[in-house]
């Protein structure tokens, strides 16, 4: 069976690469010509600092588009695939891609996207690189920490392949800068991780006429979709989502954790992706065919059969979802598709250019605001400072402190005489009835739970993380009615002020 | 015929597991007809869900005004829910509902 296969594929390899061959030695004399454009391109170690800002002067004018010999060595590989062809690699080195943001999605899109030999690869970010960002964000290492995420992973990328123009986008993306940001780019990757961005960048899409590849993921799971696909045919963004997730369930990696190769395979099939629509723009029809498939000898009834071909079929929409830790991993969904109301594409749709260039769009409202309402705001005396709190631990006096992570975390590093009651428990609590005044009659008395103290004058001292959840936890304690009397606190900022302020040797993660 | 049941399997996936215990996977057994007499439909599986299985007090992050909150996709049988009739899709045996939170991270 194989021994066939591997037959038949090797006569294939064979006339494709001498098909290749003809057309290199073809092509030999506009690569002669074309020689000093090339030069341009050769990676040079001193101007790595160097930030192109403009696209404009472009030597990659569509028709002058050429391969070197180089590029015939280094694409080779992917170029005898009958997907590619020389007409794929002359249209992915005519293209200009975007990716925005260059995290754990962005970074090994852009290397696979880098290594095909894309044109042009614009990189939107305005991150510094941190510590906590290497174990997935594979372009960044160790001596870039501290530096801008754009100007690292760019140098990264020279060292893939030196040939594409890079161009640095050292910015945030915001409604006002997006359109120019994104209208030189013939594709757009979103790799960022919020839902605003999400919105606005396929917003922007469907007012720039540009297909979207749009990935997501988070702890052991990732999402993938190609949106406005062909543009003006395929679903976007808010077909897709029409109404965003309440902020009390939204979760950023840094929040909920997640797992560097689950990203990483979301990155990697966006890049897939990326180029299956750039690819399906290159001219196969230029293709030169072998000589018993040449039109003119062609039989005649071998032209019906391609029109029988041609029966239109209305266009399917999916998405990709990985679940690293299910019983099978990848699953294809059919998506709804177009929505004949919505706001950015259907013919109903209300957001324009001019709304976004002004400003007057605000996804982070729309978004229901950065994680509004989702702390609840303390009194004064409901808070403790690390410090304070450490005097009191010194003394003796520091009560019962409940740590609200959840067992994984808390089993990482924890405090001493610490005890570990997760948010998710706390959350199940009752919640006592408000007092109108009228005597509630008979009430069955709730249990209280053993981790509470039965003593009213044993302060509860809560702490999380952050001190987010911590606070949290001190606003539901309070309104389940368990305790009375008891001091009840937050501390503030967590064992990350923990950390920072009274003992350095607490691991920050 | 008032004890028959729909046997149905229903996945969390993209963080939903968290609501139900951390269970990926939940083998429901519906009445076949609901106390209103009707056959139960995905909004009947979603309120029955929330009071039968969720382990996590904080309904509205799965559930708001009788369906699925924003942000969560609904399929049936890997088919977007619009396809099927949304909330008011009535459940077959052994269809498969998923639920995916979607997500945001990258």
């Amino acid at each position: 069976m194989e021994k066939f296969s591997l037959g038949s594929e090797n006569l294939d390899l064979r006339i494709r690469i001498a098909e290749l061959e003809r057309e290199l030695a073809e092509y030999r004399s506009g690569t002669v010509a074309n020689s000093n454009g090339h030069a341009t391109h050769a990676v040079n170690e001193d101007d790595e600092d160097e930030e192109e800002e403009d696209l404009a002067p472009q030597n990659q004018d569509d028709k002058a588009v050429r391969l070197d010999l180089d590029e015939f060595r280094r694409y080779g590989r992917q170029m005898i695939m009958s997907e590619v062809g020389l007409d794929g690699q002359l249209q992915l080195k005519r293209s200009k891609v975007l990716l925005i943001g260059a995290g754990g999605l962005g970074c090994p899109a852009a290397a696979y996207l880098a290594g095909a030999g894309i044109g042009t690869i614009g990189i939107v970010d305005h991150d510094l690189v941190e510590p906590s960002n290497l174990h997935r964000q594979i372009m960044h290492t160790v001596e870039k920490v501290g530096q801008p995420k754009v100007k690292s992973i760019i140098s990264s990328l020279k060292r893939i392949n030196p040939n594409p123009k890079y161009i640095a986008h050292n910015y945030a993306l915001t409604p006002e800068n997006s359109i120019d940001t994104l209208e030189k780019y013939d594709l757009v990757l979103d790799c960022t991780d919020s839902p605003q961005t999400r919105y606005m960048i396929s917003d922007a899409c469907i007012l720039l006429g540009k297909p979207l590849v749009s990935a997501s993921a988070l702890r052991s799971d990732g999402q993938l979709v190609v949106l406005n696909n062909p543009p003006g045919e395929g679903p976007c963004y808010r077909c897709v989502f029409p109404r965003p997730p309440p902020p009390d369930s939204v979760l950023s990696c840094g929040e909920g954790g997640v797992l560097g190769p689950v990203v990483g395979a979301m990155g990697v099939l966006m890049s897939t992706e990326a180029l299956k629509v750039l690819l399906s723009k290159a001219d196969k029809k230029k293709r030169r065919k072998p000589a018993h498939l040449s039109p003119d000898i062609r039989p005649a009834d071998a032209k019906d059969a391609t029109k029988k071909e041609e029966t239109p079929e209305p266009k399917k929409f999916y998405m990709t979802i990985y679940s690293a830790f299910s019983e099978t991993p990848f699953r294809t969904i059919r998506m709804f598709g177009k929505r004949k109301t919505c706001q950015a594409c259907s013919p109903v749709a209300t957001i324009t250019k001019e709304s976004m260039k002004n400003g007057s769009l605000d996804y982070v409202a729309f978004c229901g605001g950065k994680g509004s309402g989702k702390y609840p705001p303390l009194r004064k005396d409901e808070i403790i400072n690390v410090e304070e709190y450490n005097k009191l631990r010194e003394n003796k006096e520091g009560g019962i402190l409940i740590d609200v992570r959840d067992d994984i975390q808390f089993g990482m590093c924890a405090l001493e005489n610490s005890i570990n009651v997760p948010i998710t428990t706390i959350l199940t609590l009752p919640i006592a009835p408000e007092n109108d005044g009228t005597d509630g009659g008979e009430r069955t008395p709730i249990p209280i739970p053993s981790w509470l103290p039965r003593d009213a004058s044993i302060p509860i001292y809560f702490i999380c993380r952050l001190g987010n959840d911590s606070r949290i936890a001190v606003q539901r304690l309070k309104k389940s009615g368990l305790v009375k009397g008891n001091v009840i606190k937050d501390i503030k900022g967590g064992l990350w002020e923990w950390s920072r302020k009274v003992d350095k040797s607490f691991p920050l993660y | 015929m008032s004890t028959d049941t729909i046997p149905i399997k229903v996945e969390l996936a993209g963080g939903l597991e968290l609501l139900f215990d951390n269970e990926k996977t939940l083998n429901v057994d519906l009445p076949a007809k609901t106390e209103a007499g009707d056959a139960p439909n995905i909004n009947y599986l979603v309120d029955y869900l929330c009071v039968h299985r969720m382990k996590d007090t904080r309904r509205e992050m799965f559930e708001i005004n009788g369906t699925v909150r924003a942000g969560i996709l609904v399929l049936i049988n890997d088919a977007d829910w619009e396809l099927e009739g949304e909330g008011e899709y009535e459940l077959q045996p052994k269809d498969t509902i998923l639920f995916v939170s979607t997500l945001h991270g990258g």
